[in-house]
């Protein structure tokens, strides 16, 4: 598969970096090498954040993604911020709810209710992160199905391990 | 030894691989208090150390906190503290303190733009120097440098091992990048990991400062008559603040038994580093990058090397010394305003040009391209 770098961008407090961190364990569940890296303010919400995965079949050397193949935005000011940094062939998925502009020089583009169907479905717009990685395990590909789910349950609490598995089935829903 | 993993494949970032190796290196007690980006090592600890029967304490700051490690090795555990910069400092005088007695310990900073509070979030290599020569006096320091969640790993049980056969405090250098990412790491299995455990006294008459290069340390409570002083003091422990003859043997000996044995000490990875005409020597988590400019610059028909250290003190000169003979210029690049440069030019004694490449602020590496288009604009 080569290699496929990933930018998950947001605020503090949307969970772009547990997004990040369940796609890196589904990648090494997968056997794939796996750099997963953050970036936040030090404040505990609102400011910032974003979470970069590399995947790859090789040794992985500089840990910060470049340009990325896939970019995930959870905030107009994150995609502002980010856009810039994809690939022309790049894949880009916005909240469509929290993004309303999106450059056009971007083809591919996936406007996804994360937050809308959180707060519906599961009364959190918690969630919104779970739900993006489920349309993001059928657009992309980057992880089997299989190994998101368990990266899933090995890296939220016990008590909201449910929750978060039916959030994921509904982001996979959006895009069957 | 335990950890709380098992042996296998897992996904952990940097500081929990250190926290899961202090476990397994046999580190039964750990006092800390928070600070980014070293807390996620308290945080672990606190959780799986007591199952295993160690301690977890968080104290009031980190001059107690480098405290209570020292007086837990001196009743027998094997101890670690972790902090960033600014705890690091307040650590110094405490650090001179366990050199002087010969404590062993393990003392982790993850470094962080600084100084002062600087930009706490962010990576830096800043405290290459303060690592060195942080606290006062005479002295020799055992530092570590890992580049990736594994070496965390590998690195923190050598920190562990080293300290206990040098009866001596040893720092692990660690970087926000290196300790906040998340990689695949196998943890084998905990019997084929060597663990060493420092030399306890036979008898009760045995000096336990002196004598030998590392003498026997034995534990409070044990019924050995043990005085621990800071002061200088003779082979028996007992002070003598005014003799010249006590304090040269004594802080000759401590110097002496890192620098004697520095070329056991010192560990590093080279890829042709003596027959190139352009060399990096590089260190954690910007060594990343200087491997990708490496290929990079393979690929482009130029012929560079590289060396990347994973014990910055003692300083491995021998091998920077091998590239300086034949390498015409050195690029030494670092996430500070210069400081392991200093150390490449002092040791390579003007045999090539040295070459800094620095770059500080928001936590911003330096990029392969960065590198590479110094490696390339240094051919001519």
């Amino acid at each position: 598969m080569g290699r496929i770098e990933v930018r998950i961008c947001g605020l503090g407090g949307q969970g772009v970096v547990l997004a990040g961190q369940i796609l890196g364990r589904a990648a090494v569940i997968d056997g794939m090498n796996v750099v997963q890296t953050q970036s936040y303010g030090a404040e505990a919400r609102g400011s910032a954040a974003k979470s970069e995965v590399i995947v790859s079949d090789k040794q992985i050397g500089f840990p910060h993604v470049r340009k990325c193949d896939v970019l995930v935005a959870l905030s107009q000011s994150a995609l502002d911020a980010h856009c810039k940094d994809l690939k022309e062939s790049g894949i880009l998925l916005v909240d469509g709810d929290l993004v309303s502009r999106v450059p056009e020089r971007i083809d591919q583009v996936y406007k996804l209710p994360a937050s809308r169907v959180a707060e519906t479905r599961f009364k959190s717009r918690m969630y919104a992160n779970v739900v993006m990685l489920g349309a993001l395990t059928i657009i992309a590909g980057i992880a089997s199905k299989k190994a998101m789910k368990e990266a899933i349950e090995a890296s939220v609490k016990r008590e909201t391990q449910e929750a978060n598995l039916q959030a994921f089935e509904a982001g996979l829903d959006l895009q069957a | 030894m335990a950890g709380h993993l098992s042996s296998g494949t897992h996904f952990l970032q940097g500081n929990e691989a250190i926290a899961e190796a202090a476990m397994i290196a046999g580190c039964r007690f750990f006092a800390g208090y928070p600070i980014t980006p070293a807390s996620e090592i308290s945080e672990y600890l606190a959780t799986h150390l007591p199952k295993i029967g160690g301690i977890m304490i968080q104290m009031e700051d980190e001059i107690a906190s480098i405290g209570a490690i020292i007086g837990a090795s001196w009743a027998g555990a094997k101890a670690m503290t972790a902090t960033s910069g600014p705890g690091f400092s307040l650590m110094q005088e405490n650090i001179g303190y366990a050199f002087m007695t010969e404590t062993p310990c393990v003392v982790v900073d993850v470094q962080r733009s600084g100084p002062s509070t600087g930009q706490a979030t962010k990576c830096a290599q800043g405290d290459v120097m303060q690592s060195r020569w942080g606290t006062h006096g005479d002295y020799a320091s055992i530092v570590l440098s890992p580049n990736s969640v594994e070496e965390m790993f590998y690195l923190t049980i050598h920190a562990f091992n080293l300290a206990e056969q040098y009866r001596t405090p040893v720092i692990l250098l660690a970087d926000e990048i290196v300790a906040h990412m998340r990689e695949q790491i196998h943890i084998p299995p905990a019997e084929s990991i060597d663990i060493v455990n420092r030399r306890k006294p036979k008898t009760q008459e045995e000096r336990f400062f002196g004598g030998e290069e590392v003498p026997p340390m034995p534990s409070i409570g044990e019924g050995h008559n043990v005085a621990v002083t800071g002061s200088t003091h003779d082979e028996f422990g007992r002070r003598f603040t005014a003799d010249p003859g006590v304090h040269q043997n004594l802080v000759t000996r401590l110097v002496g038994k890192i620098r004697n044995n520095a070329e056991l000490v010192m560990d590093f990875e080279a890829y042709n580093a003596t027959d190139c005409e352009i060399g990096f020597i590089t260190y954690g988590c910007t060594s990343r990058a200087a491997y990708e400019a490496i290929e990079m610059a393979r690929n482009n028909g130029i012929n560079a090397g590289l060396i990347r250290l994973k014990t910055l003190w003692p300083f491995p000169e021998r091998i920077v010394q091998s590239m300086a003979r034949n390498a015409k210029k050195i690029i030494v690049p670092e996430m500070n305003v210069q400081q392991l440069f200093f150390e490449v030019e002092r040791a390579t004694k003007g045999a090539t040009e040295v070459i800094p490449v620095n770059k500080i602020g928001g936590g911003e590496m330096l990029t392969p391209e960065e590198l590479y288009s110094q490696l390339k604009g240094s051919e001519n």
